[in-house]
């Protein structure tokens, strides 16, 4: 192959990814083979790539007590869980991806740390160690997606700037703890409550960065499924994940997940900081998420919960799958907490669909298994697209939303393999 | 240029990894002055954010960190900054 006919391919494919092609282009594109050898290229998944800087600057990194995950920045820190892992409904917490805002992250310790619950919404002001927080409430286990707001943030085109994640700013785990309702309900939630306002121990490198605190609304702050977190999949969270407690919220983006949470408030008054007020916004209107009715803005409003969405992870684009042998195209499902309803796989470019087999089910919050084989027969590319659709009916679109944040990425996956 | 060395020392202080230090800019006009950008966050950011911003997008970004994240970041610099940027790691000359 000439160097001129992979420039080509690579802009043609853009086109196609983008939607503006014909299907009869595709048949002469065996365009992925440029991207396979680059780790966290979201081309080799058969995705929009990431921006260039993003992939000559990122490579494998290993975080004390983490495998090697793919380095987008060192401080804050900001690492993404290889494909690798989620071929498995679990992701393992050494391989679980890393997020932060700020740059000061204090080493806590157990036994220093406490979680105050306070705000002018409850009647006593309570202060807890871990001890008496485990020993006080009763335990409470979810498996559910953390789920980055940003996550595929780098395959939007146009490029936004922000942390140029790929696929693999998520991760579903087994998380255990308490009910944070029955914390709040002994310290006696007012009838003004309005909002939950949750903080972290992390602080900025400088006092005037606004510290990283999120509300959420006290309705989903009272949900029986909204945890204080001490473990993860068995064992206590890893200090890059939270240490020694953080927030769960199911079915919400990970924003609101506070990491090393130190203090709970519940306020009448809507949380106006920047990561409220500014930060984490969607155009109002754009997506069919529930809205945070306390925080609506003029132009936007926050994000709330994740879309539909599914990743292909038996396959990378540019693969050569011997012919004859059925075609394995495994993944995983997930959506903001309706469940999913189905997975479709797609050979032909959308225009026919064959339901996969889903796996177990680990409740409406978690990762969903799905898997069909598809026959392989005749040598030449083949293009293998997923689509999951909830149990609310809401399905994976398949053009971009565009939106300046770069949120919310559900654009269906298109995977090029090569039958030989 | 004493005051961005002091903060990076104390960045570093407060539990930044060691390779950090391998994230380099690249020399050009204006780098001196866009090292003040290490105070609150590696530079690898500004390598992940490339090369897609023009300059209006990258003096969107300086100024974002001035007016938002409160970066000590001189009004007289914004200017040289979003040009080394826009110059180093901005979207390419249309072709």
């Amino acid at each position: 192959m000439k160097k001129s006919d992979v420039i080509i391919g690579s802009k043609l494919r853009r086109r196609l990814l983008a939607g503006t092609a014909g299907i009869g282009t595709l048949a002469v594109l065996s365009p992925a083979r440029i991207f396979a050898a680059e780790v966290g290229s979201s081309g080799a998944l058969g995705f929009a790539e990431l921006p260039d800087g993003t992939l000559a600057e990122q490579f494998l990194y290993t975080l004390p007590g983490k495998v090697p995950l793919i380095k987008k920045t060192y401080r804050p820190p900001n690492f993404e869980t290889p494909i690798e892992y989620f071929r498995a409904p679990i992701t393992p917490n050494k391989a679980f991806f890393v997020r932060w805002h700020l740059a000061g992250i204090p080493q806590v310790k157990a036994k220093d740390w406490s979680l105050t619950v306070g705000g002018e919404s409850v009647q006593n002001e309570l202060k807890f160690t871990l001890e008496r927080l485990k020993r006080e409430f009763k335990p409470a286990e979810i498996t559910a997606v953390c789920l980055c707001s940003g996550n595929r943030r780098g395959m939007f085109e146009p490029h936004v700037p922000g942390v140029e994640w790929g696929v693999g700013a998520m991760g579903n785990a087994r998380w255990r703890g308490v009910r944070l309702k029955d914390v709040l309900a002994k310290a006696g939630v007012k009838g003004d409550a309005l909002e939950v306002v949750l903080d972290g121990a992390d602080q900025p490198a400088l006092d005037k960065t606004p510290d990283f605190a999120k509300s959420i609304p006290v309705e989903v702050a009272l949900n029986e499924n909204t945890l204080i977190a001490f473990e993860m999949n068995g064992q206590p969270l890893p200090h890059w994940n939270g240490f020694p407690a953080r927030l769960i919220v199911p079915g919400w983006t990970g924003t609101y997940w506070v990491k090393q949470l130190v203090s709970v408030k519940v306020v009448s008054k809507p949380e106006a900081n920047f990561w409220m007020s500014t930060a984490y916004r969607i155009p109002r209107g754009m997506f069919k998420t529930p809205s945070f009715k306390s925080q609506l803005g003029k132009p936007n409003e926050p994000i709330t919960t994740m879309v539909v969405n599914s990743l292909i992870t038996s396959l990378k684009s540019g693969q050569q799958i011997p012919r004859g042998k059925p075609l394995p195209v495994k993944g995983i499902a997930w959506d903001g907490g309706a469940g999913i309803e189905r997975v479709e796989v797609s050979t032909d470019y959308g225009s026919s669909w064959q339901r996969a087999t889903l796996g177990k089910d680990r409740g409406r919050f978690s990762f969903r298994e799905f898997a069909l084989n598809v026959p392989a027969k005749e040598p030449g590319s083949l293009v293998v697209m997923a689509r999951a659709t909830s149990r609310s009916g809401e399905t994976q679109v398949e053009k971009l939303i565009h939106n300046p944040a770069g949120y919310h990425h559900n654009v269906i996956q298109r995977v090029y393999v090569e039958i030989v | 240029m004493r005051t961005v060395i002091a903060v990076l020392a104390l960045a570093v202080a407060g539990g930044a990894l060691a390779q950090e230090s391998k994230v380099v800019l690249r020399d050009g006009p204006g780098k001196d002055k866009a090292m003040q950008c290490v105070a609150c966050h590696s530079l690898d950011y500004i390598h992940m954010n490339s090369r897609f911003l023009d300059k209006a997008g990258w003096t969107a970004s300086v100024n974002k960190m001035i007016n938002v994240f409160g970066a000590p970041i001189p009004k007289d610099d914004v200017e040289t900054i979003a040009s080394y940027l826009a110059q180093n790691f901005g979207k390419p000359a249309q072709k």
